[in-house]
């Protein structure tokens, strides 16, 4: 069994139909009598709606109803909602605008939703959605990050008059202010965050289906949790309760935290179908998704750091405003806050940390969690704070890290987290070895030769992932607990099923939790199927984002496993004749200890079902258990990233030329999975240092609202990875599991920064370092030659 | 995308005669420009005439000195043909590094040059080359043709049957693509033929393709990329600015380009 265990590259048992085109996506999925809905969304950012007149529209071939704000009101159809309750510094409750699934009064973005057209082709509804005829009363927009909330500004919602949502902190101010008074040096630096626009192979899709002979719902959608987006369209949007309400997440081609969220276009497909007694389905196309996808980060920081004489880290100040666009997303508001100032200390040991945080409305799409969510923004503070302090000071920064890395364990910080287990001088000394910094100097010569500027930076990040104890994200504000399900169903002749509440979209679910099964069990992987994304399948479940899926989805297999494992023994007792405390369980067989009596799993389920050895008395029949596990603690992957770049002076090109990571996700299921999900996570991270920028320009239109202009990282921008790890294992949970999925995408960015900094002597480059951006700082650094 | 007419004649003649019974009507090459944007609903001919049915369009041939090239011939076609790689290397390379090789399997000479996209890169090649554009009425000199963004010399029913491109010339093409469409962002065509140089510009201008006649004069004297230091860049009030690319940072790449197209006619 050790080739299909815990720590063997078992190939995906998924990829054989992904690879094949016979995935089963939700376009994929069509309903008899279905018909098409396709949304009329805002030319403008901001605008009053005077009148909306359908007339014309309603009447063209194929249509069969057009639905508006008015409609939602009509119906007393609840909007969509923020789940996560952030109180300001002075105790107000964060500022919510109203979130229709169709604009009422006001459009707040380009790409808002104002009207559907349910017709019977896709074309003809598109043809009627031009006929409809919006009088707009165009308002002045606000996009600027920096001014939203300045004096004269038009209001985006009533509720929330100066654009504020809210004015948050943590952290011990005073005690950071007397750190700042003793310091013998302090570093600042103003940074930017740029905005990202998610871009999953799939784009977002729905399919209502209404059952009138049962008044029940089902909805195919492309979510991370479908149980969650049940949850809140039956609690707030009041369509249908949670037992007429089936939500069907089927095969879904990558989501990076953009499809966690309940959208107004699943929203109204569900509604609408009971309204036109038809099947309605909505396929984005990419231009929607550009527009009105949920976006990320979108900070602008200024971070000041403390260090005494010798470079030790005495306080760490930061000031954040972070852009939640139009309205607040399902989990908007916690990005910013809970999901990054806790992450500030980094892998260091700072005595005092204070950190403030203003969220702000624009007229721009929602802004919620994107892969790292939080934690990409939080690293890139610290990471680029300590690089630039150790050239600062003149020290090496890889020995700054390390003069400054946490070392005994557990170890709180001064912003909630108490990190459980980790090494990080461990991951530095393998990532300074497997990269060859001591090579650094001559290859950096060598470029020079050729005219090129070499440059080297580290990013020593951590994270906290395995999201979370429920009890301590309600205390921060969730209005979720985030445990995980799992249900173990033993067939009778030997077979597994696994029904988890985590859902897999790309991670691989199939395979690491099988793997998980079939090591435990001592069965073939074959023999173990996972069962996901089906919320009449799967009671209950909190789904998959910030890489909870191995820690706390695996952690409740694993719950279940040993309850199937206790029962299983029962009926091996009774098989054997023997004493319960007699039989062990090893290799798939249960053994009478000292005997050689044994009976194998497979023929244990036969007998838990044909019941012929025991009495109703003695052992309930059948073998199926369930758990639910929830979290004592988040989990702390980390690890230490190395960039190399070389640039090209006179075109401002960037080149990576080496990449080196090493990290510590605890124990590891599947290397060649963990592999992957690092090699994407670093893609992205590049993606965002060196090429993705969303850009509105001053009206409010997205400039960047196609791959003409909104660049994706291509195979051939990217280097070949060095991959290394070092094992920590967690010990809040049974596997030892801290997650993987975020890791790249969070060290990445402050990586390539520092190397490129590096490379050029100069600090102030903005993200994307485009070569535009590099050239204007290559001319920056000889004009200051040159004075 | 709306509802429309769809053409595909066998013949030029039938291409012509659709051409002139159908004033709105698009001819279809490739259709890489022309498709997304009717999908986006921005464009909505009422008839497309698809070339592709019409073999007398498509192939290439050497007529003495000349490349002669059909307007349906595709990019790939041109890349890997062995007459175009040992006649005029540069050229393949320059077709060989369109789009990708969707694109270039698809897209076709006569196309790019008939929708003068001020970011394509024919229009650079063949106006440094001093090609000829060929049509059902005319022969049209690449100097005349390109006139500019996205307008060409064509008159209505026009049709582009194939372009001759003279062969002899030291030549090759430099781009700096965009991040994100990886389109030119700037490229530069240098052609050195006897006394003649010719230096054009796709990707910058804000007028389209163009010739930079102080680099051309530069090199005239001395082909070598060192003649063009102290030459002063194309004004960037002429050139393109946008979210990638200020005019300036496109005037600088003009030179860095140019340098680098130099360097590669020669051969080295």
């Amino acid at each position: 069994m050790a080739a299909t265990g815990i720590g063997a590259r078992v190939e995906r048992k998924e990829d054989f139909r992904f690879i094949t085109g016979r995935g089963n996506y939700t376009d994929d999925i069509n309903r008899p009598g279905q018909a098409y809905a396709y949304f009329l969304r805002s030319p403008h950012a901001h605008a009053a709606i005077r009148k909306i007149d359908t007339k014309r529209a309603a009447g063209m071939p194929g249509v069969l109803r057009i639905l508006t704000g008015a409609d939602i009101e009509a119906d007393k159809v609840g909007g969509l909602i923020c789940g996560w309750m952030i109180h300001s510094k002075d105790g107000s409750p964060m500022k919510a605008g109203a979130h229709p699934a169709l604009a009422i009064g006001k459009v707040r973005y380009v790409g808002d939703h104002v009207a559907v057209v349910i017709a019977e082709s896709l074309a003809e509804a598109r043809d009627a959605a031009e006929a409809i005829v919006v009088d707009y009363a165009p308002l002045a927009p606000v996009v600027d990050l920096a001014t939203a909330t300045e004096k004269g500004q038009p209001a985006i919602h009533d509720a929330a008059p100066d654009n504020q949502v809210y004015d948050w902190h943590l952290g011990d101010k005073a005690a950071v202010d007397a750190a700042f008074r003793k310091a013998k040096h302090v570093t600042r630096l103003d940074l930017v965050n740029n905005r990202l626009v998610p871009n999953a192979m799939e784009p977002r899709a729905a399919v209502g289906d209404y059952n009138a002979g049962e008044d029940a719902f089902t909805l195919y959608t492309t979510s991370q949790n479908p149980h969650v987006a049940r949850l809140v369209l039956s609690a707030f949007t009041g369509i249908a309760p949670e037992h007429k309400l089936r939500v069907i997440a089927p095969d879904v081609g990558g989501g990076f935290g953009s499809k966690i969220f309940i959208y107004a276009e699943e929203t109204v497909c569900v509604w609408a179908a009971k309204k036109v007694g038809r099947p309605v389905k909505w396929v984005a196309d990419r231009t929607e998704e550009f527009l009105a996808i949920a976006h990320g980060r979108d900070h602008l920081t200024h971070a000041e750091m403390a260090m005494d004489a010798d470079g030790r880290i005495l306080g760490l100040r930061v000031k954040t405003r972070a852009n939640l666009g139009a309205y607040l997303s399902t989990f908007a508001s916690s990005v910013p806050t809970y999901l990054y100032a806790p992450l500030l200390s980094g892998q260091y040991n700072i005595p005092a940390i204070y950190a403030e945080v203003e969220a702000v409305y624009t007229n721009t799409a929602p802004v919620d969690a994107y892969r790292g969510a939080g934690r990409p923004e939080a690293t890139f503070v610290i990471e680029r704070l300590v690089e630039v302090a150790a050239r600062e000071m003149g020290q090496d920064p890889a020995q700054f890290r390390r003069k400054n890395f946490i070392r005994k364990f557990p170890h709180q910080t001064p912003v909630i987290m108490c990190y459980d287990a980790g090494d990080y001088d461990a991951a530095m000394k393998k990532a300074l070895e497997a990269h060859d910094v001591k090579g650094f100097a001559r290859r950096r010569r060598e470029s020079g030769r050729r005219g090129m500027l070499r440059g080297l930076g580290y990013s020593a990040y951590i994270e906290a992932c395995g999201i979370a104890p429920s009890a301590a994200v309600g205390s921060l504000g969730a209005g979720v607990g985030l445990w995980e399900s799992a249900e173990v169903r033993v067939n009778p002749i030997g077979t597994v099923e696994v029904l988890t509440g985590s859902h897999s979209h790309g991670q691989g679910h199939e395979t690491t939790f099988a793997q998980l099964v079939a090591g435990r069990l001592g069965i073939p992987i074959e023999n173990v199927s996972i069962v996901h994304g089906d919320t009449d399948k799967v009671q209950m479940g909190m789904g998959t984002y910030g890489s909870r899926s191995g820690a706390v989805g695996m952690s409740a297999i694993v719950k279940a496993l040993d309850k199937i494992e206790a029962k299983a023994k029962k009926v091996a007792s009774f098989v054997l004749e023997a004493s319960e405390t007699d039989i062990d369980f090893r290799d798939g067989k249960f053994t009478v200890r000292g005997t050689d009596k044994s009976i194998d799993f497979p023929s244990v389920a036969l007998q838990a079902y044909i019941a012929h050895k025991f009495t109703g008395q003695q052992l309930e029949p059948g073998l199926k258990e369930g758990a639910f596990y929830d979290p004592t603690n988040f989990t702390f992957p980390s690890g230490v990233h190395i960039c190399e770049v070389e640039i090209d002076p006179a075109t401002g090109v960037t080149r990576i030329d080496r990449w080196t990571a090493v990290d510590d996700f605890g124990v590891i299921i599947n290397p060649m999975i963990v592999e992957g999900q690092v090699h994407g996570g670093i893609a992205q991270g590049i993606g965002q240092a060196l090429l993705e920028g969303a850009v509105y320009d001053k009206t409010g239109q997205l400039v960047t609202a196609s791959y003409m202009d909104y660049a994706m990282p291509r195979a051939d921008d990217l280097p070949s990875f060095t991959v290394g790890h070092t094992v920590t294992p967690c010990p809040s949970n049974p596997l030892g599991i801290k997650g993987c999925g975020e890791a790249g995408a969070i060290a990445a960015p402050a990586a390539v920064i520092n190397a490129i900094t590096d490379a050029l002597g100069h600090e102030e480059i903005a993200m994307p370092a485009t070569p535009q951006a590099v050239w204007k700082a290559v001319r920056a650094v000889a004009a200051r030659a040159a004075e | 995308m709306y509802a429309f007419d769809y053409h595909r004649p066998t013949t030029l003649k039938q291409a012509g005669n659709l051409a002139a019974k159908n004033a709105e009507a698009k001819l279809l090459a490739g259709g890489h420009t022309l498709l997304p944007t009717m999908k986006q609903r921005l464009a909505s001919p009422p008839a497309l005439i698809d070339l592709s049915g019409v073999a007398e369009l498509s192939g290439i041939a050497l007529k003495g000195r000349n490349l002669v090239i059909g307007a349906m011939t595709t990019h790939a076609e041109v890349a890997g043909s062995d007459l175009v790689k040992a006649a005029l290397p540069g050229l393949a390379v320059l077709a060989g590094g369109i789009g990708d090789p969707h694109v270039r399997h698809r897209g076709t000479i006569g196309g790019s040059v008939a929708n003068n996209d001020p970011s394509a890169d024919y229009p650079a090649g063949l106006l440094a080359l001093g090609a000829t554009i060929v049509t059902t009425k005319r022969r049209i000199p690449a100097s005349e043709f390109f006139t500019s963004l996205f307008s060409t010399a064509l008159e209505e029913g026009e049709i582009i049957t194939r372009i001759i491109v003279p062969t002899g010339a030291k030549f090759a093409y430099q781009k700096f693509r965009n991040p994100a469409s990886r389109y030119a962002m700037v490229g530069v065509a240098v052609a050195k033929k006897g006394a003649r140089v010719a230096v054009a510009v796709t990707g910058a201008g804000a007028d389209g393709v163009f010739r930079w006649a102080e680099a051309e004069a530069a090199l005239a004297r001395r082909f070598t990329p060192k003649s063009l230091d102290g030459v002063a860049l194309p004004d960037p009030k002429g050139l393109n600015g946008d979210i990638h690319a200020s005019a300036e940072y496109r005037s600088h790449l003009i030179g860095v380009m140019a340098r680098r197209a130099v360097l590669a006619a020669s051969g080295k």
